[in-house]
């Protein structure tokens, strides 16, 4: 047999062409013509047009567009939070306990398994003002959630997030007690005969411990919320009035309703430059020492 | 004893805390499920509760007008479909880079080119696929599709397998090598037999990713006879808006599968999930 049939390191070679084609194909070549197309002003069909960077100057000029960075800023703060904290004291409570833990864990886990268009249908009729809650709330002769959350502009974007998090918790509850179970069990014994309460062993010796998952799921929830898309689209749409428009879905709006192929293109570019920003940064903290 | 009773009385307030929370996710799943069985005349006078009359033709009703039979066997092709192609192709990959080569230049530069095609957003080249999708008529097709899931998914498969094959003992490869074995004969004889459980929790995860996806879904399949069910109950909760029980019952179709699943092999499902996550 010929030598480069035979020598390992073409073999391994061959095996890799596969995977690196379809994903060439699928993701990485569409990518480079976003980054190509994000120049010109074409739309879809006809004569492509070089207009250098005049889809960015229009971008910033974009009202919507500032609107949803604003929101997207908003929820990547929103899941920064809320689902953390109340992760952290789960998994803390979680390792508090012997019987029915596992079933705890499956009960937060569930929804993360679920689609998020099943998602939002439970919580567009919970959240419907003549039926769910509020005609519940109604039939007892109590005004409350008369009006869906999802139809005013004050809280739209907050009944989406809301929706989002009660899929999502969950999967951070097993992430943080996966990295509490990997604490020596000796800190905690040396911090009872020292007297230590309950929040005291949490914040010196739990926190401290899962710092590198806890800051991992930080990073995830940066980079996950800025592509984030099917909640605010099956929702709202972005609506009412784009009180709860995103970065996705104005791009989605550009590209597909009104194929501004040019512009969409250019939203695209901006967001991965956003996300690059972000893992680039914490790939130069990683090697600058910093334990993350 | 004062502590052994100490931490009883704080299990009992953990136990307290613990399921307040689950019937945060208990109760809209029950909700859901008493409104899949609720004839539509009593969602006014009874929008949370067990209905006083069962109708499981709500059922019947959802899978006749959402066309279920044929729903279901698009969504059942683009998983398998989306399976077996990305299996393959990660499978190979793994082997390449766990067994063939582990500390050759490919794990490198593979594993940089695939953690960069993570962290790329799908909003950055869905409009140039869908362009290039159209050039190719592969738009409007289920092999379109199942190439671009296969794709979406092949990093984290890649990652998943390949940090199990790392773990198969290097003997076993040396030994069936010395019996003449080719590159072929260990991938499929040896590797690919000791390294059914990971094969299977990614088939999993794949599996769910495919059966869930939205955004793909809505956009790359345009004929409602090859919409996914991820798109067909988009398109329910316009077309059936104020019929409560059908949408709710169109739902528990489709999510029952996945959790079937789930209770079967729940294990693997959250390894999966969070070690795709955490290791990539």
């Amino acid at each position: 047999m010929p030598k480069y049939l035979t020598n390992i390191n073409a073999i391994s070679w061959y095996f890799l062409i596969p995977v690196i084609s379809i994903h060439f194909f699928v993701i990485a070549f569409p990518s480079i013509l976003s980054l190509l197309l994000c120049l010109t002003d074409w739309n879809g069909f006809g004569r492509i047009n070089y207009v250098g960077l005049e889809n960015f100057q229009e971008l910033f000029r974009d009202r919507v567009f500032k609107k949803a960075v604003y929101h997207n800023l908003i929820w990547t703060v929103l899941f920064l939070t809320i689902p953390v904290i109340i992760s952290l004291g789960l998994a803390y409570l979680l390792t508090g306990i012997k019987r029915g833990q596992m079933f705890y864990r499956l009960v937060f886990f569930f929804p993360y398994i679920l689609a998020s268009i099943v998602n939002c249908l439970i919580w567009r009729y919970l959240f419907h003002p003549r039926h769910g809650l509020g005609g519940w709330f109604e039939n007892q002769g109590i005004e409350f959630l008369a009006k869906s959350p999802f139809a005013m502009k004050e809280t739209a974007l907050y009944a989406v997030a809301w929706v989002d998090i009660w899929h999502f918790f969950g999967f951070l509850v097993i992430i943080y007690l996966t990295g509490m179970y990997q604490v020596d069990d000796s800190l905690y014994e040396a911090a009872d005969i020292e007297g230590a309460t309950k929040f005291q062993k949490f914040r010196y010796i739990t926190l401290p411990m899962i710092r590198p998952i806890f800051i991992l799921s930080l990073i995830i929830i940066i980079i996950w919320s800025v592509p984030t898309f099917d909640y605010v689209y099956i929702l709202t749409m972005g609506g009412p009035a784009y009180s709860s428009e995103v970065v996705a879905n104005h791009l989605y709006s550009q590209a597909f309703q009104r194929m501004n192929v040019g512009y969409a293109s250019t939203i695209g570019v901006m967001m991965f430059f956003y996300v690059a920003i972000i893992v680039g940064f914490f790939a130069i903290l990683r090697r600058m020492g910093w334990e993350v | 004893m004062a502590t052994a009773r100490f931490r009883q009385r704080s299990s009992y307030v953990n136990h307290v805390i613990l399921f307040s929370f689950a019937l945060v996710i208990i109760l809209p799943c029950l909700v859901l499920i008493f409104n899949s069985v609720k004839p539509s005349s009593e969602f006014g006078a009874n929008p949370l509760g067990f209905p006083n009359e069962i109708r499981f033709m709500n059922y019947y009703d959802a899978w006749v007008n959402g066309n279920y039979n044929q729903i279901f066997m698009n969504s059942f092709i683009l998983v398998v479909g989306t399976l077996i192609l990305n299996l393959t192709v990660s499978g190979m990959a793994a082997f390449s880079l766990a067994v063939l080569n582990p500390r050759g230049i490919q794990t490198a530069v593979v594993g940089l080119y695939l953690l960069v095609g993570i962290s790329i957003p799908a909003q950055l080249y869905i409009l140039p696929l869908f362009l290039m999708w159209k050039s190719l008529s592969l738009l409007d097709t289920r092999i379109g599709l199942i190439i671009i899931y296969s794709a979406l998914n092949a990093p984290f498969a890649t990652f998943l397998i390949r940090s199990y094959m790392l773990q198969l003992p290097t003997e076993l490869f040396e030994a069936a090598k010395l019996d003449g074995a080719s590159t072929m004969q260990l991938f499929t004889k040896v590797a690919l037999p000791l390294s059914w459980p990971v094969f299977l929790t990614t088939a999993l995860i794949v599996s769910l990713n495919v059966w869930n996806e939205f955004l793909f879904a809505i956009t790359f399949i345009i004929t409602d006879d090859f919409k996914p069910i991820s798109s067909i109950l988009f398109a329910f909760q316009s077309r059936f808006a104020n019929d409560y029980g059908l949408v709710s019952a169109a739902s528990i179709l489709m999510a029952a599968p996945i959790a079937i699943l789930f209770m079967f092999f729940q294990r693997r499902f959250i390894a999966g999930l969070t070690s795709g996550a955490t290791k990539g």
